[in-house]
């Protein structure tokens, strides 16, 4: 009786677990669905789950209705700005806070820590005159440069940094390595975890980003896929979902391979709440 | 004479390599502080400034300070009474909604580490890393009220049509709805490592004093995991606040004002009304509700870590 009590239990934890997963993944199902349906498909009153003939046309469609090779262009360099700036500043910030001893050290860490807090939501205003004002507004250098320092990226680099032991420091100190031999060839390979977290935060996130460029570009020479994507639902109406869910996907399909190859990584980076 | 001369040389390179050790820090992170001074302190206290001012962007010369102008117009004005109102209803229901679904999926997933529950996890998680305009024309398509899957699901099993975005009274629980599916999923894996990080020493210290199931979760699982819940409730509620995108992306702030919330209404202000001012003084209303939160934050946690 236990036994049997204990196979239904398990049953139905299954099916319950199925359900949940469903609720979860159904909507990305359902966009892979419409963006393969016929107009008629799409725009019937009757419900189509699974197209009769896939419609491959409607990528192409998609793809020609607005400059996406263009719009990935400028995603693609963002990120490559936003990435390499933001290693390039905050790799010797989170050396220096996790391995030098100076005065107002702990201050200074405090101050990154409250400017992590404030909204970039406010801050847009006069960053986006002072873009203007250095006539940057037809480069791609607004959607980069506000994010050059990234406090949460600081905060990380530097628990790694942390984890590495001093000795290790001071045997490559008496070798006369410099700091930044050090940080080159000792700290970032001990701390590659955390080195990979910081970037697929960062790929991950600006890919996604749609309030920074929205507010920060005036021109669609400049424009990343986010804008593009969304500008499709003025420009296809609200009759062709079906080209519609296409150019979404091309928002989607990027980031969904990169979680189905790494998703216990990215689960990891994206929920380390610095609290243990 | 000669010695002399030396060791003053001496003590001078030394002082000069001490002098260098001593700035090398400072140089280190000096790059990241000009970023932080460019793009966080400068702006925020342009925004204070101005929120003060009626700022003329065209010719400078012509802003003048107003005073308290600006508040007090935000004050009495019943859009922007309506904004507020609206951003508390979103993050109350935001925040009730995905604190009921991820503690009990936490819960509930936490039990096995069977492919199953990992694959549920994966799965729950999974539209937090999704863009936030994907998501917000999937689910315009389908709450679309004639050809949306919604309605069409909705009729088919006998039950009325719901307008979903499209009238005044179902398009804020609408828009709840599809932030808060976006979401659970993420506070849900930060609880699930939370209760995790309880060593299982503790479960059996718990079991041979014959603590129940009620007393186990009271006594110990909620106060082990609760610097993770202050978190989560405290970030999800600075989330909530500056919500932007599903809104714009749903809704446009409509119909009717009905979903605009603080962050929209910002917005608007800059480019729509071209009202700086007004928007700075709305986007210092959003930074004190947000400082206030952090406050208590570290507050909560400090009192907590206390003891520990």
């Amino acid at each position: 009786m236990y036994k049997v009590r204990k196979r239904i239990g398990s049953v139905i934890s299954v099916i319950l677990k199925l359900i949940v997963s469903f609720i979860f993944i159904f909507p990305f199902l359902w966009m892979l669905s419409v963006s393969l349906q016929s107009d008629a498909e799409t725009q019937s009153m009757s419900l189509t789950l699974i197209p009769k003939t896939p419609q491959f046309q409607n990528y192409v469609n998609a793809w020609n209705s607005a400059p996406f090779p263009l719009y990935i262009r400028n995603s693609l360099l963002v990120i490559a700005g936003i990435v390499i700036l933001q290693m390039l500043i905050m790799v010797p910030a989170a050396y220096a806070f996790a391995k030098m001893e100076f005065k107002g050290k702990n201050i200074l860490f405090g101050i990154i820590l409250i400017a992590f807090m404030m909204p970039i939501q406010i801050r847009f205003i006069p960053i986006y005159f002072m873009m203007s004002d250095w006539n940057l507004m037809d480069t791609l250098w607004p959607q980069i440069l506000p994010h050059m320092t990234d406090a949460f990226g600081i905060f990380l680099l530097r628990q790694y940094f942390m984890q590495v032991p001093d000795e290790l420091i001071e045997a490559a100190k008496l070798d006369k390595s410099t700091d930044l031999q050090i940080m080159w060839k000792i700290m970032l390979p001990m701390s590659r975890p955390g080195v990979a977290s910081v970037i697929l935060l960062s790929f991950v996130g600006h890919w996604n980003d749609y309030f920074w460029p929205l507010v920060m570009t005036n021109s669609d020479s400049v424009r990343p896929i986010t804008i593009g994507v969304a500008s499709l639902k003025a420009t296809e109406g609200s009759l062709f979902w079906n080209t519609i869910m296409a150019g979404n996907m091309f928002l989607v399909i990027p980031v969904l391979i990169i979680y189905f190859l790494m998703a216990r990584n990215i689960i990891k980076s994206f929920t380390y709440t610095g609290i243990k | 004479m000669k010695k002399k001369t030396t060791n003053t040389q001496e003590s001078e390179k030394k002082y000069k390599a001490n002098w260098k050790e001593k700035i090398k820090p400072y140089l280190y992170i000096a790059p990241a502080f000009v970023g932080i001074g460019l793009f966080t302190i400068y702006p925020v206290i342009k925004v204070l400034i101005w929120s003060f001012q009626k700022v003329n962007q065209l010719d400078t010369s012509k802003t003048k300070w107003v005073g308290m102008k600006n508040y007090s117009y935000l004050i009495s004005n019943s859009a922007f009474q309506k904004t507020l109102l609206n951003t508390l209803i979103y993050t109350g229901g935001t925040l009730a909604i995905i604190m009921t679904c991820a503690l009990i999926l936490a819960f509930w997933l936490n039990k096995s580490q069977g492919h199953l529950t990992i694959f549920t996890q994966g799965a729950a998680f999974m539209p937090h890393v999704i863009s936030s305009v994907s998501i917000a024309l999937v689910f315009s398509m389908m709450m679309n009220p004639s050809f949306g899957l919604f309605n069409k699901v909705l009729t088919a099993i006998g039950l009325p049509a719901s307008p979903w975005l499209t009238s005044s009274s179902t398009a804020m629980p609408s828009v709840v709805g599809v932030a808060s599916w976006k979401a659970i999923g993420y506070y849900c894996l930060i609880i699930i490592g939370a209760l995790q990080s309880i060593s299982a020493s503790i479960y059996e210290a718990a079991s041979l004093d014959k603590a129940g199931v009620g007393v186990t979760l009271r006594k110990i699982t909620i106060p082990m995991i609760s610097p993770q819940l202050f978190f989560v409730i405290i970030t999800m509620t600075i989330g909530s606040f500056k919500v932007f995108d599903t809104v714009r992306l749903l809704t446009d702030g409509g119909p009717n004002n009905a979903t605009s919330v603080l962050v929209y209404y910002i917005y608007k202000q800059v480019f729509w009304e071209s009202n700086i001012g007004r928007a700075c003084a709305a986007g210092i209303v959003l930074l004190i509700l947000v400082g206030i939160l952090t406050i208590i934050y570290f507050k909560l946690l400090s009192k907590r870590v206390h003891y520990q």
